[in-house]
């Protein structure tokens, strides 16, 4: 009995490694070909180790095209979505949480509408409005609105706050601390969790984002790295081995975070999905 | 909380309430409802934003009804869904299921490259995807042709454009399995163990028990996923620009075309009023079949 449930496990997980070395692959396949020489990558039958790697193709893919500045601005507009979403998600998060007011109900059900109005619905409109603003080719069409909360990110929040009995504030409300003062001292602390979900959420959908950059972007020296690997990409269509590099050099910050911190990626996930 | 004026009490909390949603309430309106209202007034006009708009009426909406390529869009909008949804939906279950088997010591980190290719959308996905795909030197190919197969072109060829868009996506499938996982650890063991006693075996426990207690997550998925779909955008524009022969047009790609390629800001317009309107059809519709399928415990949904 004992080996034949061993067995069944020992099946079970070569089966599901089988399938996560498919998830590997393209990864490997492309730091593999990141270190070709140009004649080894078009190979048949293709090889996986290059021999010898050549590390020149990373410093040249990145300066072919001035992939430090591309990096900057991506942080800087990363950075600054991040604190934006922060600050008013957890505002109002709060509010929806706690404090009782006429018409509450009624917002959070607008608030929950809204999670389901896609991106491309208004960007056109959008688009007019900044123009008319004279935002475009700045980042504060990618930033400002971040400062003014996103839905999903507070609908996680307000989820997190209800699970914190209330104890704790009506403690420091005794000791005479005002309501920011508790969100601030009290609340934040204890929500901490859920706000390193909101960052690392942010911080993928932020340094991913392709449209929105396309759209309000059009001058080099302000794109992003998802706009100088698509510019990189339509220029040297062939040179698959910089382009390899390339997309690796903008994923590595990706993958790092994510690993550094996928407990945060995975609660949030489960936070998100429970409630259904 | 006790307060010497319960009624002054209560409306300073109000107004405390209003303050802190007040970032929210401005960008409601200036983000979300007045673009809403703008887009809804220019779908009336013919505007390049160079020249005044002139108003047409309903003209927009009338030359939607006679383009092939809006039809286009649609179709290949509506077949990538339909290619996507249910796999995404099966194949997922079916991962969580098979990590559920397995202790969490033992999946940890697996759990973990599974999810990992799911944090990696943008451009640099799709590029990997196209150097994968590619006819000659692509990895895909090249495990075909060991076996003695001449793979297809992928991307270059109008007929398996869409199937290799597809494929590419299947690489995120990590996240749903793992929203998956997660329902799937919320349902108590006990429930089994009265199942097995009353001698249910693996598949009517998992009909009779699993299942109807993951509609939850089902519907979560399936709503996401549409939603997502609906709005593909990069992968097409990266890797096929649309083609080839429109194969690849989505919706959102040729919205993205008229309005910021073209200048149409008008006919781009009703196109996106389109889009949402099929969108709220289909969320209405799925919330409106989940009160017949989604089991919601002891609470009405």
């Amino acid at each position: 009995m004992i080996s034949s449930a061993r067995l069944r496990r020992w099946l079970l997980l070569a089966l599901l490694w089988g399938v996560a070395l498919l998830f590997l692959v393209p990864l490997l396949w492309m730091l593999s070909s990141s270190l070709k020489p140009t004649w080894q990558i078009f190979e048949t039958p293709p090889r996986w180790l290059p021999n010898p790697p050549r590390w020149e193709n990373y410093s040249e893919a990145l300066t072919t095209l001035p992939f430090g500045r591309y990096l900057s601005n991506t942080t800087v507009i990363t950075l600054l979505t991040i604190v934006g979403h922060l600050l008013s998600c957890t505002l109002v998060a709060y509010a929806f949480a706690r404090l009782r007011a006429p018409g509450r109900d009624t917002l959070f059900v607008v608030m929950l509408a809204t999670l389901m109005l896609p991106y491309p619905v208004t960007m056109t409109p959008l688009y007019v409005i900044f123009h008319r603003l004279g935002w475009i080719n700045t980042f504060l069409p990618l930033t400002v609105p971040a400062f003014l909360g996103s839905p999903f990110y507070i609908f996680l929040l307000r989820q997190f706050f209800l699970t914190i009995p209330r104890d704790f504030e009506d403690a420091a409300r005794i000791d005479g601390a005002n309501t920011l003062q508790i969100l601030a001292w009290v609340l934040v602390p204890m929500v901490a969790p859920a706000l390193a979900t909101v960052t690392l959420f942010t911080f993928q959908a932020s340094w991913n984002d392709f449209l929105a950059p396309l759209i309000y972007l059009q001058r080099p020296d302000l794109y992003t790295v998802t706009l100088g690997l698509q510019f990189f990409r339509s220029t040297y269509t062939t040179n698959w081995a910089y382009l390899m590099a390339a997309s690796l050099t903008t994923m590595l910050p990706v993958i790092a975070v994510f690993f550094a911190a996928q407990r945060y990626f995975l609660a949030g996930i489960s936070l998100a999905g429970i409630k259904g | 909380m006790q307060h010497p004026h319960p009624g002054r009490a209560r409306r300073r909390e109000a107004v405390t309430f209003y303050l802190l949603i007040s970032p929210w309430l401005v960008g409601l309106l200036t983000f979300t409802l007045i673009p809403i209202a703008v887009s809804l007034g220019i779908s009336f006009t013919r505007w390049d934003m160079l020249s005044p708009p002139e108003l047409v009426g309903l003209r927009n909406y009338a030359r939607l009804l006679d383009d092939r390529l809006f039809w286009q869009s649609l179709t290949v909008t509506a077949r990538y869904t339909l290619m996507y949804v249910p796999t995404e939906l099966v194949g997922g279950l079916l991962l969580a299921l098979l990590m559920n088997q397995v202790d969490a010591r033992g999946i940890r980190l697996l759990r973990t490259l599974y999810y990992m290719p799911s944090v990696l959308s943008g451009v640099a996905f799709v590029v990997v995807w196209m150097w994968l795909f590619h006819p000659e030197a692509g990895l895909i190919n090249a495990g075909l042709a060991q076996l003695g197969v001449q793979g297809p072109r992928w991307l270059a060829d109008p007929h398996t454009a869409l199937t290799a868009l597809w494929m590419m996506s299947l690489w995120g499938l990590g996240r749903t399995a793992v929203i998956y996982l997660a329902g799937l650890r919320g349902i108590p063991r006990e429930l089994y163990e009265a199942a097995a006693m009353d001698g249910a075996g693996a598949w009517r426990s998992f009909v009779g028990l699993t299942l109807p207690l993951l509609t939850p997550t089902i519907f979560f998925n399936l709503v996401l996923s549409v939603i997502a779909t609906f709005q593909t955008f990069t992968s097409a524009f990266v890797a096929t620009n649309g083609g080839p022969l429109d194969a690849t047009l989505f919706l959102v790609l040729y919205l993205y075309r008229k309005a910021f390629q073209e200048f149409q800001m008008g006919y781009a317009s009703a196109l996106a009023w389109v889009l949402f309107a099929l969108i709220l059809a289909f969320t209405l519709l799925v919330v409106r079949s989940g009160r017949w399928w989604v089991y919601y415990e002891g609470e009405t949904p």
